[in-house]
């Protein structure tokens, strides 16, 4: 068990200083020079084009030797110096991010977790049930299929504009502000249930697929060929092949999370939903450098976190790893 | 192989998927030349029209012929497919089977290089690497889909070539003096040749996913048209809002289907390749 985690630390560890070297090695790569385009865009104003480089020039520190730059990178990433945005100048990357971050997680959690219960259930229940099966699986096929961002957009269109449910803009009307009270909330909670729906649905196709192949090949194998022999229930049988399946679902989890998270920035576009992908796609708009690599960073950190929780709940639900370990995973 | 084309063309659900997805690559290719205007950007009447005989599916707001851009959309989105998903495959495969013939440091260097890679989002890093590209086309953009794309294939070929490395054939080949490299080639791939072929397909509907994505976001190409250009424009200006469904839905039902078709086309073959998963 402690050379599990070891082994996924390691990894982990090794992944950001991989993600955040990208993050410096990459604007330095680039053909064009980020830095003289950030200026041109101050032409008009001397005074900030001035602030602006002598800024961006000790940022870089590009008259310091390569290894110092990538010294001084950490250095300021440390201490939470991630650049002042351009695009909402003054304000700091960092504070632009912790102030998106609530909304994307508010989205995000509830639709992961609620769609990999529902989606693992409903494809345990069409498992081998040939009615059931017959209609759901083309369905789950074409959700699976679909774009994030396009669901969003049937979504918004039918319940937004020609039903008018729901508010598709914003995550709170702008009457209104963030605070305490059942006004809020149900302002906050009609703004979110659509680009909720699109990442749930989205999701719940994959999960649900995933799910019934794993059922019907435990349902395939010997040990459930042998309590059938036995004269066990059907209930009972299956109740064992779901507790089996249901690991390869968590690995899937983790693997998953990278679309998801690409499902997000877009469901948040169509939505105009003010979290990080929103963030994200204004940063790429207004060629605001800094900003998409805050984003970059705060994306990385947010993936590294959640596959840790999902391992140690992997752990959690596989005694095989809790006892020992050996062999692949 | 003659049992596996009868199975094949018994199999509902291949014989649906890929009609879905021949439709498309006909339109495609033949829709450009059906159309009656050769431009997807220009200007060729009135805008906000609804579908209409003279416009199939009603002009943009700018007043572009929303049916042309979609076969051009098409016919970049298959460019996507194709590029970025044979990309991915091909650097998954050769990954893939020499961190599992060769084991040793081998693997665990390459394993370590493709857990890494796995756990960063493809997008965060495509994104960063698209952003400081001032000019893009559709080729550009596949090959960066698919040089960020390969991880899970390399790990699942993997696996796949640590249960074919002790069979007795390859141990037969290794004794008669084969080079790894033929080996690898001739007596290993070959066994796992549907097994490639279906990754292919999921890498297929994953690049153009991935694309219509980085498109939307606004990393797309920076000439031409494409489906997540569309996409992006209609909701840029608001087609949700004047309930212009012709211009905001049509793009985004044409990938689901495709990527659909092509999902659904994986399961038939699954079936037709794997006795075991074949309905009785």
């Amino acid at each position: 068990m402690k050379k599990y985690l070891r082994m996924k630390i390691l990894v982990y560890i090794l992944t950001f200083i991989f993600a955040v070297t990208i993050d410096w090695l990459i604007p330095r790569l680039m053909p064009g020079n980020p830095i003289l385009v950030l200026v041109s865009r101050f032409s008009g104003l001397p005074e900030s084009a001035k602030v602006i480089y002598s800024y961006l020039t000790k940022a870089f520190g590009l008259d310091e030797p390569m290894w110092k730059q990538y010294f001084n990178f950490w250095i300021a990433f440390f201490k939470g110096d991630l650049g002042i945005s351009i695009y909402l100048y003054p304000k700091p990357v960092l504070d632009v991010l912790k102030s998106a971050l609530p909304f994307s997680l508010g989205l995000l959690l509830p639709s992961i977790i609620l769609s990999w219960i529902v989606g693992n259930n409903l494809g345990a229940a069409a498992a081998r049930r040939k009615k059931l099966d017959s209609v759901m699986l083309p369905i789950m096929y074409f959700i699976t299929g679909a774009p994030y961002l396009w669901l969003g957009i049937l979504l918004a269109y039918y319940f937004g504009v020609v039903f008018r449910i729901f508010p598709i803009a914003g995550a709170y009307s702008f009457s209104l502000k963030p605070h305490l009270s059942w006004l809020f909330i149900s302002d906050y909670l009609k703004h979110w249930i659509l680009p909720f729906l699109s990442l749930f649905i989205v999701q719940l196709g994959g999960w649900a697929i995933g799910m019934r192949n794993m059922v019907i090949y435990e349902l395939e194998s010997n040990y459930s060929r042998y309590l059938e022999t036995l004269g066990v229930k059907q209930k009972l049988i299956r109740k064992y092949a779901f507790r089996n399946a249901i690991l390869p679902q968590v690995t899937g989890l983790a693997l998953q999370l990278g679309t998801i998270i690409a499902g997000q920035v877009t469901t948040e576009v169509v939505f105009s939903y003010p979290g990080i992908g929103y963030v994200l796609t204004q940063a790429i708009l207004n060629q605001d450098y800094f900003l998409i690599q805050g984003c970059f960073i705060f994306i990385i950190i947010g993936v590294l976190v959640a596959n840790f929780t999902v391992d140690l709940v992997y752990m959690l639900l596989d005694p095989r790893i809790r006892y020992s370990y050996g062999g692949e995973i | 192989m003659n049992e596996m084309l009868f199975f094949a063309f018994r199999n509902k659900k291949l014989r649906i998927g890929l009609s879905i997805v021949l439709f498309f690559v006909f339109l495609g290719i033949f829709g450009p030349m059906i159309s009656k205007y050769k431009d997807p950007l220009e200007y060729v009447g009135t805008g906000y029209q609804p579908p209409s005989k003279e416009f199939w599916l009603g002009t943009t707001t700018f007043g572009q012929d929303v049916f042309t851009q979609l076969v051009y959309g098409i016919r970049s989105s298959f460019l996507v497919g194709l590029v970025g998903g044979g990309l991915a495959t091909l650097i998954g495969l050769i990954i893939g089977f020499f961190a599992g013939y060769e084991g040793g440091w081998v693997d665990e260097l390459l394993m370590m290089i493709t857990n890494i890679l796995l756990v960063i989002p493809t997008l965060a890093l495509l994104i960063i690497i698209a952003a400081y590209l001032p000019y893009r086309g559709i080729f550009v953009e596949s090959i960066i889909i698919g040089f960020t794309a390969w991880p899970w294939t390399a790990r699942a070929v993997r696996s796949q070539t640590l249960s074919l490395r002790v069979r007795e054939f390859v141990n037969l080949a290794r004794i008669s003096g084969r080079s790894h490299f033929k080996i690898i080639l001739y007596e290993i791939m070959p066994n796992m040749f549907s097994y490639v072929f279906m990754v292919f397909i999921l890498q297929f509907g994953g690049a153009i996913l991935a694309a219509v994505g980085l498109d939307f976001i606004g990393l797309g190409p920076t000439r031409g048209i494409s489906i997540g250009l569309m996409m992006q424009n209609a909701v840029l200006w608001n087609a949700i809002q004047l309930g212009m469904w012709w211009w905001a839905i049509p793009p985004g039902l044409v990938i689901t289907l495709i990527v659909g078709a092509l999902y659904f086309m994986n399961t038939g073959l699954d079936e037709v390749f794997n006795p075991r998963l074949r309905e009785m």
